[in-house]
């Protein structure tokens, strides 16, 4: 299970070019990715058509209620009470129309999740830049300004034709510099963001630190509790041939619960440091090995000596 | 409660393992590992929004959890080569400190905020800003004065014919009369008003959100927009209905010029910040600008559904230039003394010491 989360989630996070480290209030660095522009694109896609559907579905009801386009202009006119109730009803709509072009990414960002339904279907979120809080004022900032990048565009070039000259040539490609900022910066930043000090970050995923959950190694307690001390005991020599990146992999093969690389791991250091007598005991001489070799290196850290690999 | 207890009966027992643990790295690991599991519970709640399952208690302590873990990672990257725990350290702490520094008012909350004192310190933050459009609006209304007085055939390049409608050079006074008064029997006010709102709060966002090109296109909105009243102004006087026009347009106009000009000043604001951004970094300083001009903007589309209302409503239904003026004029001192002579309520100035205190 927990090998099979690590397999998929190691794209994600060396994926290159999106690690980036904040600095938080406090000075503790964190490392965190961005969004990647593809995820982004795919989430603006999905909030749009979330849109595109609430509207069509509450113009349905709408004209329903009013009982089909042709007789609004007649009740309208007509000064009744009904006529009343129907200029109410277009109110509504007018306004209910105003508020998802705007309101509708400012309600959800402003949320505790700090994401649109698309962006978190997506698995990001949006962040403060400076590694602070994250203010309502940035989430308004950020969204007053989708309107010259994203809609506005939109209306413009499907209102008015290529043969409108000159003119239409420059405003398309003014447009065009708003709606294809994000791919000219480093971090992916639309105009939005830069006016806001925000960014979009892909948001922690939950179920992976549950993978990573603290089960003690079974090595450190029953090597500790073991009265005579561990079974297996490493020399300087047998333990000097390895490095960080070597006992990183053996913490992986001794962590993955289907056991099936036990045995060629073995059988690899086995070979290397010269010595045989954990035949039949591969896990058990595996376990030893571990702890020694972490706990030489990890006394060798704080001395300031690093050994990266084995070849170091 | 039992979070808390049963936080103690794990560390008893972990007490044992402690000593035990054969590796320094271990033993550090073990001695937090509990404050760890109870931080994440406590995040893991908090992310499914079930802010009323967290007990007061935990409440309290999540902020000193989050920064015993934050430093817990930062000894952890030094000494432990335990993968697994730095792992698991790097997604908590990162977890957690979205959590600690997410948004922390909820937007009822922020308003009261921000009608409290937010927006006429936002308003008067970009102070500068709102007199240099204010110069310009006035020298628009001359220009567009001017210009058709010079050429009545520049009346049409300012004003389009299908907004002109009756409105034309050579029209008579009572036809020009006719479009000031006696229109409180047309329908449709509510629906007029709601229009009007709609697309005049779309503009004013665009001349804000058009400030991130150094600024220039909201002003030149502002221009636009101001120099065809001063050519209105200019074919009303020439019928001899200033006063009339003036308060016609006052009614509303104290309070939608008023709006489109802060909102003008906003994209003035922001792009002043990206063309001289100062001694600071350029994304800070557009960011600082930008937070500042938000929060102007907020205001200038609720001011928006003001003139709104009173264009689509109190216009039609006041029927004379005196009691147009009168509303007109009240709400112009209303914004002026809202906007530059009020300092916020004692909470929320305390509230805002104590936060620039925090940083």
């Amino acid at each position: 299970m927990a090998g099979k989360e690590r397999k998929t989630r190691r794209p994600r996070k060396e994926a290159p070019g999106l690690g980036r480290t904040l600095l938080t209030p406090e000075g503790i660095s964190l490392s965190i990715a961005i969004s990647s522009r593809g995820a982004r694109f795919g989430a603006l896609l999905l909030d749009l058509l979330f849109i595109g559907l609430l509207i069509t579905a509450l113009s349905v009801a709408f004209l329903f209620m009013a009982g089909g386009a042709a007789s609004i202009e007649r009740t309208l006119s007509s000064g009744t009470a009904s006529g009343h109730a129907l200029q109410f009803l277009i109110v509504v709509w007018l306004v209910v129309l105003f508020l998802f072009r705007n309101a509708y990414f400012l309600f959800f960002e402003l949320g505790p999740r700090g994401a649109t339904p698309g962006k978190r279907i997506n698995g990001i979120r949006i962040a403060a830049r400076d590694g602070g809080r994250l203010t309502p004022e940035m989430v308004i900032a950020r969204n007053l300004l989708r309107d010259i990048e994203l809609f506005l565009p939109i209306v413009f070039v499907a209102s008015a034709g290529a043969e409108s000259g000159l003119a239409w040539l420059a405003a398309t490609a003014w447009f065009l510099i708003f709606m294809l900022f994000p791919l000219f910066n480093r971090d992916g930043l639309r105009a939005g963001d830069v006016i806001a000090g925000s960014w979009v970050v892909q948001a922690p995923r939950p179920k992976l630190a549950k993978a990573l959950s603290l089960e003690a190694p079974a090595s450190v307690e029953r090597a500790a509790t073991m009265p005579e001390g561990p079974k297996y005991r490493f020399s300087e020599d047998e333990l000097a041939v390895y490095g960080e990146y070597e006992l990183q992999a053996l913490e992986r093969v001794l962590r993955d619960t289907r056991a099936k690389s036990i045995e060629p791991v073995y059988h690899t250091i086995s070979e290397k440091i010269g010595r045989n007598d954990g035949w039949g005991d591969e896990r058990a001489f595996l376990e030893a090995y571990y702890t020694q070799l972490r706990a030489r290196l990890e006394a060798g850290l704080r001395m300031g000596v690093r050994k990266a690999d084995k070849n170091t | 409660m039992s979070g808390a207890v049963q936080h103690r009966e794990q560390s008893a027992s972990a007490l044992g393992a402690i000593e035990n643990a054969a590796l320094r790295s271990d033993r550090f690991r073990l001695e937090r590992e509990a404050d760890w599991q109870r931080l994440e519970a406590i995040v893991r709640k908090m992310e499914k929004g079930r802010l009323r399952k967290v007990s007061d208690e935990d409440l309290l302590a999540l902020p000193g959890l989050y920064r015993t873990a934050a430093s817990g990672l930062s000894v952890a990257r030094e000494t432990s080569l335990d993968a697994a725990t730095v792992a698991y350290l790097e997604t908590l702490v990162q977890r957690a400190w979205f959590v600690v520094y997410g948004p922390r008012t909820s937007l009822a909350g922020w308003l009261r905020g921000f009608f409290a004192g937010g927006w006429s310190a936002a308003v008067r933050a970009i102070g500068a800003d709102v007199a240099a459009c204010f110069a310009i609006l006035v020298a628009a209304v001359a220009a567009g004065w001017l210009l058709v007085a010079h050429d009545p055939e520049w009346y049409f390049a300012l004003v389009s014919r299908e907004m002109a409608g009756p409105r034309v050079p050579g029209a008579t006074p009572e036809i020009l009369r006719a479009t000031l008064f006696d229109n409180a029997d047309q329908g449709g006010l509510s629906v007029f008003a709601a229009q009007l709102f709609s697309n005049n709060a779309q503009v004013s966002i665009l001349a804000f959100a058009l400030g991130f090109a150094f600024g220039i296109p909201s002003v030149l909105l502002l221009v636009q927009n101001l120099a065809l009243l001063g050519a209105m102004l200019w074919l009303y006087s020439g019928a001899g209905l200033t006063l009339d026009f003036a308060g016609w347009i006052a009614v509303h106009g104290t309070t939608e010029i008023f709006a489109i000009l802060l909102s003008a000043a906003a994209g003035l604001h922001i792009g002043r910040a990206l063309a001289f951004p100062g001694p600071r970094p350029l994304l800070s300083a557009a960011a600082a600008a930008g937070q500042r001009a938000a929060v102007v903007m907020v205001g200038v589309v609720l001011m928006l559904v003001i003139a709104a209302l009173l264009e689509g409503f109190a216009r039609q239904l006041v029927d004379t230039t005196l009691g147009r003026f009168s509303i007109g004029g009240f709400m112009l001192v209303l914004w002026c003394a809202y906007f530059f002579a009020f300092p916020g309520t004692r909470h929320w100035r305390e509230e805002r010491i104590g936060e620039e205190g925090m940083r």
